[in-house]
């Protein structure tokens, strides 16, 4: 019986290595047994499958994006359908609009972000968000000088809200959290953006 | 569980304080004196801004007594820029960490940068609701500030000196302790607790996982992008930069370099382009040159 080797496509994911919490990210694939590999040039994007944007400084991380020159191969990636998911900043740099703010953004879901929305870091706090399409139990939100998604296009789909406002949206290729899945042991929402990746 | 329930915040825990903290790694974090040098350090990429009267070369240079910074010219800058905007107290001084955390300054710095206001004991950080950063020499040190709640450990250096062979001697220090307790029996480390004068769960923890509880950075002496780099390479998280970019030729210019140098910390062809043409670094002093009294990381208990 000869043995028959199948070609697999294996995804790799990047995490956006510039500043933030990208190993917290990078730990939650390993733990889930899937490729990841960090993302700091074009030739590193040129290699995933799919992008992560991690929390951390969403000026600082969007200045080394263009500085390094990702910006258009990223922007191009987005365009073309390749999936991203961003988190707190990431959720900023990957929205279309930022309210009264002329930093440096990618882009790529139809929504409007306040920055700090809530506060300073004594106001960060942590609270239960129930996500319809993820059932029970809620996922733990850890918000910390987290952003709002003030408003949403048609084309967005709310996966979470809290406190009448959405805290997880899905456009096409782009899903953005304002919050820190990865600060927990829940990896739902990393398992949910690997079957957008397929 | 009602919806009530769902919807309850729960401000200030554990794991937003070091959750601030993880979200600083990879980055610096400069010492800045007014709005013009805070938005000066935002434009270059600064992660946050330490908000404080006088850089340390200052500090060390004009004597005196160092306390807590003006709360008008902090809520100044923490009105000129959306970074987080940190600040520092004095060791053991309570009510400046108070009058900190009511101005909503997203980081407190117990620093022996000032002078301290109580000579045995810290404050007790897990009180506030501001999460803290405190400087450490050694392991014990570290774990000692973890255990009165520190949600970040930095290295001391030796601040103001634009000198980096002490931020490079309590990095190696630190790293050297923590390899040497995975190695250890674990009879052994209650003995080791002892001699570090460490509560003993945190150096169990640490001698299981191989690494400190919290984020470590690295302070006291960086002065140009190699330094970062350096520091980097040896363990840090990210960098705080005090002295090294406000008392150097070209503060902007320096300022991003140091922030790009610390995103390609180990790619020494991208480290050719960031250290070109910066002008000229800060002077500084030799470590080595200092008498024992002039030097401030000794303080801290």
């Amino acid at each position: 019986m000869p043995v028959i080797f199948l070609e697999f496509t294996v995804k790799q994911i990047g995490v956006l290595r510039y500043q933030g919490d990208f190993e917290r990210h990078l730990h939650v694939f390993d733990r889930l047994g899937t490729k990841s590999s960090p993302v700091r040039t074009v030739s590193d994007l040129e290699t995933v499958d799919a992008l992560v944007i991690p929390g951390g400084e969403s000026t600082t991380i969007g200045m080394l994006i263009e500085r390094f020159g990702l910006l258009e191969p990223l922007r191009r990636r987005i365009a073309s359908g390749f999936p991203v998911l961003g988190t707190c900043a990431g959720a900023i740099l990957l929205a279309n609009t930022i309210e009264s703010s002329d930093q440096v953004k990618v882009g790529g879901m139809d929504i409007v972000v306040r920055r700090n929305a809530y506060g300073t870091q004594v106001d960060s706090f942590e609270a239960d968000i129930h996500v319809p399409r993820l059932g029970d139990p809620p996922v733990r939100g850890v918000f910390i000088r987290a952003p709002r998604i003030v408003s949403a296009g048609p084309g967005v789909e709310v996966l979470a809200g809290f406190e009448d406002y959405p805290v997880a949206a899905l456009e096409a290729n782009v899903m953005v959290l304002t919050f820190h899945p990865e600060l927990t042991e829940d990896d739902r929402f990393h398992r949910h953006f690997l079957e957008m990746v397929g | 569980m009602n919806e009530q329930l769902w919807s309850e915040r729960q401000p200030a825990t554990w794991r937003t304080k070091v959750g601030l903290a993880e979200m600083l790694k990879g980055g610096v974090i400069m010492d800045v004196v007014n709005v013009e040098q805070a938005q000066i350090a935002a434009e270059a990429g600064a992660q946050a801004v330490m908000a404080l009267e006088r850089v340390p070369a200052d500090i060390r240079a004009d004597g005196g007594v160092a306390r807590m910074s003006d709360p008008a010219m902090i809520q100044d800058i923490q009105a000129a820029v959306t970074i987080p905007v940190m600040a520092k107290c004095r060791i053991g001084h309570f009510v400046e960490a108070e009058i900190l955390q009511a101005l909503g300054i997203d980081f407190v710095d117990e620093s022996e940068v000032l002078t301290p206001a109580d000579e045995k004991n810290h404050v007790l950080k897990h009180d506030f609701k501001v999460p803290f950063v405190c400087g450490c020499r050694n392991l014990g040190e570290a774990l000692r500030r973890i255990g009165e709640g520190a949600a970040m450990i930095r290295t001391k250096g030796e601040a103001g000196t634009g000198d980096v062979v002490e931020a490079v001697r309590h990095m190696r220090t630190l790293q050297d302790d923590i390899r040497r307790l995975t190695v250890l029996g674990r009879e052994e480390l209650m003995t080791v607790a002892k001699e570090m004068g460490a509560p003993y769960e945190l150096v169990l923890e640490v001698a299981q996982r191989g690494r400190l509880p919290v984020p470590n950075f690295s302070a006291g002496g960086v002065a140009t992008p190699a330094d970062a780099a350096l520091m980097v390479r040896l363990g840090a998280e990210a960098v705080f930069v005090g002295s090294g970019i406000f008392k150097s030729g070209d503060p902007g210019k320096r300022a991003r370099a140091i922030v790009d140098a610390v995103a390609h910390y180990d790619d020494p062809a991208t480290l050719v382009d960031i250290s070109r043409d910066l002008g000229a670094p800060m002077s500084g002093q030799s470590v080595a040159s200092m008498a024992e009294g002039e030097k401030i990381a000794g303080r801290g208990w």
